[in-house]
């Protein structure tokens, strides 16, 4: 299973750190995060890039991970 | 990748290709585009910080004989509050638009009115006085204290600070409240020997490009519409105006001129939807150039910010926990680069206990824009400062002390994911063993060191390779060239390609000729546009392969392509890239490659500078006498230009550090917009800035190539904030130390 890791902001919907997840499709495991936390929003998760295992994606709707993987919420960054 | 490479044409440094047009004048920037029957327009500004408006009145403006239009916020039509991509904070298209032309409020000095358009420039200069604005003067709140407090003035009675765990009933100017941690710093507190802990400020500052803000729009009879301008991302200027017109985005091309100059100010759009407005109502061109009192008060530099920092560790000189406080000024609109700010203060550090707790603050004045690696100088800057009192007062050198706590795989980062291999150590021992460092500080200096990091971006990249008949090509790119990108993409093209680079000819397409393209900012271009040309190029490969397979009637798997030649392994037959291009109407017609990604996996990007300074003990005025930059770029595709933007990013941060500040009076009027009172540095001020490429190849790129635009301005501010006191005998909590300020310090005993 998967380890989904929330970033501080995050934690004030989860009320926890990490968590694990079945699903190993992004869009699933969103589904899966929801049904989870009562606070957490699909809004409070569309505005956010992800790391997965380390590599970090903007526009994460197609992506999958694996077994053993590790996935980050983080603000999206612009830069100048 | 992840091992060192052989290269053909990477790492070379070629002639840029946009070099002799530049030197020539040839070259056509913002304000060089004039179309028949063109006609000028400029805005009528708020001369209040805060006032709400109560009426205008454009009568008398409109009946003036050489008058074709006016504009007011009206004019954008339907504008909805809406999430929108600009740059690092929130942004919201109906800030955007109440932010080109006023609505109800005037929230700035210098918030734009209304605008004019009329047959010369002195004639849409005379109707500006022709409008009649009735304010009603509200006070103004200049500074994040003041904007905090409960009893401040309100900007947006709509506005509820957003981060806590129940959003307040009661309007606030604080917009967004974030919190980020690791451990238990008060855990990690305790265990340490030595805890520093002090409080930082930092001045508005300005990007300072050379360039004003300039546009010609044009709206045709048929609806059709063109804008040209100098922007840092036309498909988000495209998309921004269409929005605001309501227009379809299919009906209106943008066209990027060339850029003097952008640094994260030309992210957003300011007269270019006015302009076109202009143009619709005016049935005519209009040209809009901003002057450089306009630049300064009217469009967004980077957010002033408060800080604290509060920094614990061992004897031993491990870091038990580090804290961090801060305050950002957004401007007149949320959105300043607070979270960036956030993630970035502690992040070279290998750092079990951290917390970080970071406010976007609005205030009367310009809405700020993004700034080369938007947030992180602010925030690092503080972090650095302790961290070298803290090395200072555990009696270790302040490199052995970054060296023994650094950022390196594996560590985590306060926002998110663990790092992969980054650069940090390199650099850090690149400094250390420096002959800059390595050398005595000179009688009478100080010495300061610091590092910096910036996350770099990767994102959306539209590239288009067509090869003619010859084996020459034209690469079109859907990002503009702020720092010479065109040379990066044209070698790694030639690098795929295995021909020539000058064989190859790099241009910057309009909207009309390429998919969406992000705009040219978070150092991404080089890294993700790199990506979409590798792509583009490998593509062309790929159907050379197939073409003279085709022509040889073998399949694609039996011909080999390499030194820009395909070779028929189950024969004899050669053809050049040249020779399958003049054959191509015979397999198919021109061969063209395309590359359109959204890029991941950028390559965060860190940087360390060595900085000896000299004060004048008596005017206080400061001379940077040696600088060492020292940067990881994953692979440097074009060293010199990697060197020039290590160069450019030192210069700016040594600006910001000793000089740079927006002044403003009781009222919010800005006092210095000019670069006679807003001081850059001068190449005349600054010794030669030196610099080391360290090379820790990004796992994600083909070529491993990190972003160097951005991380380069992070450590002047305290490598030179640190020189300064070094050299003085005293603690620097304020930038820029300029004269006055370092005399104050030093006359306060």
């Amino acid at each position: 299973m998967a380890i989904v890791v929330f970033s501080g902001e995050l934690q004030r919907f989860t009320g926890e750190e990490r968590t694990r997840v079945q699903a190993l499709r992004y869009r699933e495991i969103v589904a899966e995060l929801l049904e989870r936390y009562d606070a957490l929003t699909e809004e409070n998760l569309m505005d956010m890039a992800v790391a997965i295992d380390g590599e970090i994606i903007h526009t994460p709707l197609l992506e999958t991970v694996g077994e053993n993987s590790e996935l980050h919420f983080l603000h999206r960054i612009s830069g100048g | 990748m992840s091992e060192a490479q052989e290269f053909k044409y990477i790492g070379q440094r070629t002639i840029r290709p946009d070099g002799f047009d530049k030197v020539t004048g040839r070259a056509q920037y913002g304000a060089d585009l004039n179309l028949p029957g063109m006609i000028w327009g400029r805005t009528l500004r708020s001369p209040h910080a805060h006032a709400r408006i109560l009426a205008i009145d454009t009568s008398r403006a409109e009946a003036h004989p050489d008058v074709f239009a006016v504009v007011t916020f009206k004019d954008f039509g339907n504008v909805q509050s809406e999430k929108i991509n600009a740059g690092e904070g929130a942004a919201d298209m109906l800030d955007l638009a109440r932010n080109c032309l006023a609505d109800d409020k005037a929230l700035y000095h210098g918030h734009a009115i209304a605008a004019v358009a009329a047959r010369t420039e002195r004639a849409a200069d005379d109707a500006l006085a022709l409008i009649d604005v009735k304010y009603e003067v509200l006070p103004p709140v200049l500074n994040v204290e003041d904007a905090m407090k409960d009893d401040a003035p309100i900007l947006h009675e709509d506005q509820f600070t957003q981060g806590y765990e129940e959003t307040p009933s009661s309007p606030s100017n604080i917009a967004t409240r974030v919190e980020m941690k690791i451990g238990d710093v008060e855990a990690g507190f305790a265990e340490a020997d030595v805890v520093i802990e002090r409080e930082f400020r930092t001045p508005t500052a300005h990007q300072g490009y050379i360039e004003p803000h300039a546009c010609t729009a044009r709206y045709d009879e048929n609806g059709q519409s063109m804008i040209w301008c100098c922007t840092q991302g036309h498909f988000d200027v495209r998309t921004s105006t269409a929005k605001l017109l309501g227009l379809d985005l299919g009906r209106l091309k943008v066209i990027a001129s060339e850029i003097g100059g952008g640094f994260g100010g030309k992210t957003v759009v300011y007269q270019e939807p006015v302009a076109l407005a202009l143009s619709r109502k005016a049935g005519r061109p209009v040209k809009m150039v901003m002057n450089r009192d306009e630049v300064f008060i009217a469009t967004g530099p980077t957010s002033a910010a408060r800080l604290k920092a509060k920094v614990g560790a061992k004897k031993d000189g491990t870091i038990t926990a580090m804290q961090g406080w801060m305050a950002y000024e957004a401007g007149a609109f949320k959105g300043s680069p607070m979270m960036p700010g956030v993630m970035t203060m502690y992040t070279p550090y290998d750092c079990a206990n951290l917390l970080v707790e970071g406010f976007d603050v609005v205030l009367n004045k310009s809405k700020v824009a993004a700034y080369r690696a938007p947030g992180a100088p602010q925030a690092e800057f503080a972090a650095e400062m302790v961290v070298s009192e803290v090395a200072e007062a555990l009696g270790m050198d302040p490199i052995e002390l970054r060296l023994k706590n650094a950022a390196k795989e594996g560590t985590q980062t306060i926002y998110g994911p663990k790092f992969k291999a980054v650069g940090l150590v390199e650099c850090l021992e690149a400094a250390r063993d420096s002959e800059h460092y390595k050398s005595a500080v000179p009688e009478g200096c100080g010495r300061g060191i610091a590092s910096g990091f910036w996350f770099n971006i990767g994102g959306q990249s539209s590239v288009l390779i067509n090869m003619n008949t010859d084996g020459t090509g034209t690469i079109l790119e859907g990002s503009p060239d702020i720092g010479g990108s065109r040379a990066s993409m044209q070698m790694m093209a030639a690098e795929v390609l295995q021909i020539e680079p000058s064989c190859l000819k790099p241009i910057v397409a309009d909207t009309d000729s390429l998919p969406y393209s992000e705009g040219t900012g978070g150092s991404r271009v080089t890294f993700a546009t790199g990506m979409a040309v590798i792509e583009a190029a490998t593509n062309v490969v790929t159907q050379v392969r197939e073409r003279a397979a085709a022509i040889w009637n073998v399949t694609a798997e039996q011909v080999d392509y390499a030194d820009g030649v395909a070779t028929n392994t189950a024969g004899e037959d050669k053809m050049t890239l040249a020779e399958v291009c003049e054959a191509a109407k015979k397999t198919g017609g021109q061969i063209s490659g395309t590359g359109n990604i959204n890029a991941r996996g950028p390559g965060p990007g860190f940087a360390v500078h060595v900085c000896d300074v000299k004060v004048d003990k008596e005017t206080g005025k400061v001379d940077v006498v040696r600088y060492t930059a020292i940067q990881d770029a994953g692979k440097a595709i074009h060293p010199s230009y990697v060197e020039g933007q290590y160069q450019g990013g030192a210069v700016q941060g040594i600006g910001w550090a000793l000089n740079e500040e927006y002044i403003f009076n009781e009222d919010g009027v800005m006092e210095n917009p000019g670069f006679l009172d807003y001081r850059i540095p001068l190449a005349s001020d600054l010794p030669m800035i030196e610099t080391v490429i360290v090379e820790v190849p990004n796992a994600f790129h083909p070529y491993g190539v990190r972003g160097v635009g951005e991380s380069g301005i992070i450590p002047p501010l305290a490598a030179v904030g640190w020189a300064v006191g070094d050299a003085i005998d005293r603690k620097v909590t304020e930038l820029p130390c300029s004269p006055p300020r370092v005399l104050s310090l030093i006359q306060s005993g």
